[in-house]
């Protein structure tokens, strides 16, 4: 074999050729989204594409992941008569991390990939060319308002997965685990802080920005055909993926690495 | 003497380390049809592309209404393409809105129509290349092939545009219907007395659009005369496209791809 030192030169450059582009590629995204003009008809149709189709996976997903949750705390806290930091541990789960996480993954996981599928066959279909030549830019009439939509209706669809999520937690634990009601969400709301809704939906906003960004990027420069598209997709939602948990763990350190709370 | 409506002075193209396009110049007269001719993977679309702007030439430049569209600034460039319409291999239509709409696009984005008077217009052009306002309110792969083809002619002339590029506008469809659409290039370019640039495989396509042909190989243009000349041009390269024979100056590179 060659000599492994050149083998990882070559791909460290290809990645940071890999991330130029995308930067590049985003940096035209954001000073586009300022400009006029600005397509509201299609932003409200992919709000609409990416929200209310995303709506039950995530609801499904944050309701039995915060019932489970609650499962869990109670079992490990019964060990230390501790049954009773359920509603706290459930809530500051949830709305910190869980429901973030893994309303964006969710999304990341239908999205991305369907937005790397369209616009992928636009490209190979010479559907984007067709609208440089109608003197529309596709930047404005296609990616923008993707971006957009998923900034705005990622941080709505969390929003639904936190309270999901804390509900599958409180159902699990007055239902089964004998917790009473009210003290259950008296507790809740003690425990959550405005910061961590906050946080909660700044994350939920740069995770759509990412979703979006990822299966445009894909989508936009794919080639050969098919299995051109095909390769996309998979890539946008991989990266999807790595990007969400990325800015999540620099998210949560920069707000939560400094406080006891 | 005007000067051409479109003036390719000298252009070269390469991907990676081939290269497709190597001294190309050509140029149209104003209201005259331009046919190039030449095999699979010859460099036509390539060409097109680079004269709507889509692809950048490694050197050399191209005049559109005398100006030069490699060089000229985004806006600029939005002006030029303002005036031409182009029909896509394969009509690539917008498969998520009505055909109407398709038709209508440029008018409604580019020029800033009303929807209403859009589709009025659209309406009418669709009728132009004989497709009943019913056909108007299907999605674009509800069509087959020759009705794809026919919405794409419908919206590249639907801003009754200066110049016009079609691109293998009769790839695909069945000789009669390949006919159809010539003679309705034929017709709505004369309509509009418009500038038009043809590429196409299709000598009989060919033969009823252009006023001249030139043809493309190996990254040049090999010959180029009037439409009238192609039985004798003398040139063997010519002589074997035309008569479509495999035996000829022209070996296709089978194993070289
Ligand atoms: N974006 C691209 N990247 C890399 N190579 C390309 C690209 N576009 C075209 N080529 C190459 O350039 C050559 C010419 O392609 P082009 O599409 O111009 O052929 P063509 O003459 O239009 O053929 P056809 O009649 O089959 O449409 C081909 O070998 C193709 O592989
Ligand atoms: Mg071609």
């Amino acid at each position: 074999m060659k000599n492994p030192l050149a083998i990882i030169g070559r791909i460290i450059l290809s990645a940071l050729a890999e991330l130029g582009k995308l930067s590049s590629f985003a940096f035209h995204v954001l000073s586009h989204s300022v400009r006029p003009p600005i397509y509201w008809r299609l932003i409200g149709q992919q709000m609409w594409l990416i929200g209310y189709n995303s709506l039950p996976v995530v609801g499904m997903t944050a309701l039995f992941t915060g019932a489970a949750l609650a499962q869990q705390i109670f079992t490990g806290g019964s060990r230390f008569n501790a049954e009773s930091v359920v509603p706290g541990v459930v809530v500051i789960a949830i709305v910190r991390e869980l429901g973030p996480v893994l309303g964006g993954l969710m999304v990341a996981g239908r999205v991305s990939s369907a937005m790397a599928a369209e616009l992928g066959t636009m490209r190979v279909t010479e559907q984007i060319d067709a609208l440089v030549t109608l003197s529309t830019d596709p930047f404005k009439y296609l990616i923008v308002p993707r971006v957009f939509a998923a900034v705005v209706t990622l941080p709505l669809l969390v929003l639904v997965a936190n309270v999901l999520g804390v509900f599958g937690g409180f159902l699990i634990g007055t239902e089964r685990l004998g917790l009473n009601a009210g003290s259950y969400i008296q507790v809740t709301i003690d425990f959550l802080q405005a910061v961590d809704v906050y946080s909660s939906m700044v994350k939920a906003g740069v995770f759509g920005f990412f979703i979006a960004l990822m299966g445009s990027y894909h989508g936009y420069y794919s080639s050969g055909g098919a299995q051109g598209v095909g390769k996309a997709t998979t890539n946008a939602v991989v990266s999807a993926f790595i990007a969400i948990l990325i800015t999540n763990l620099i998210i949560t350190v920069i707000v939560f690495g400094g406080v006891n709370g | 003497m005007t000067s051409p409506m479109i003036d390719i002075q000298n252009i070269s193209k390469s991907f990676d380390h081939k290269t497709v396009l190597s001294g190309v110049n050509l140029s149209v007269e104003k209201g005259q049809s331009l046919v190039i001719i030449g095999g699979s993977g010859s460099g036509k679309s390539v060409t097109l592309k680079c004269v709507l702007g889509l692809l950048r030439p490694d050197s050399g430049s191209i005049l559109v209404c005398g100006e030069d569209i490699t060089k000229i600034g985004i806006g600029n460039r939005k002006r030029v393409l303002k005036k031409i319409g182009m029909l896509f291999q394969g009509a690539a239509l917008f498969d998520s809105i009505p055909v109407w709409e398709n038709v209508a696009f440029g008018l409604i984005q580019g020029l800033g129509l009303k929807k209403a008077d859009a589709k009025e217009i659209a309406i009418e052009k669709l009728r132009r290349v004989g497709l009943s306002p019913d056909v108007g309110e299907l999605s674009p792969s509800e069509l087959s092939g020759g009705m794809q083809k026919r919405v794409g002619l419908a919206r590249a002339i639907a801003s009754e545009p200066e110049i016009i590029f079609f691109d293998e506008p009769t790839t695909g469809l069945d000789p009669i219907m390949a006919d159809v659409i010539n003679d309705l290039i034929v017709e709505c370019v004369q309509d509009l007395g418009a500038t038009t640039l043809t590429i196409t495989h299709d000598m009989a396509s060919a033969r009823k659009i252009a006023d001249r042909i030139a043809m493309l190989y190996h990254g040049k243009i090999i010959w180029e005369g009037d439409k009238a000349d192609i039985d004798r041009s003398g040139n063997d390269y010519v002589e074997q496209f035309i008569h479509g024979s495999a035996h000829g100056p022209i070996q296709m590179d089978l194993l070289k791809t």
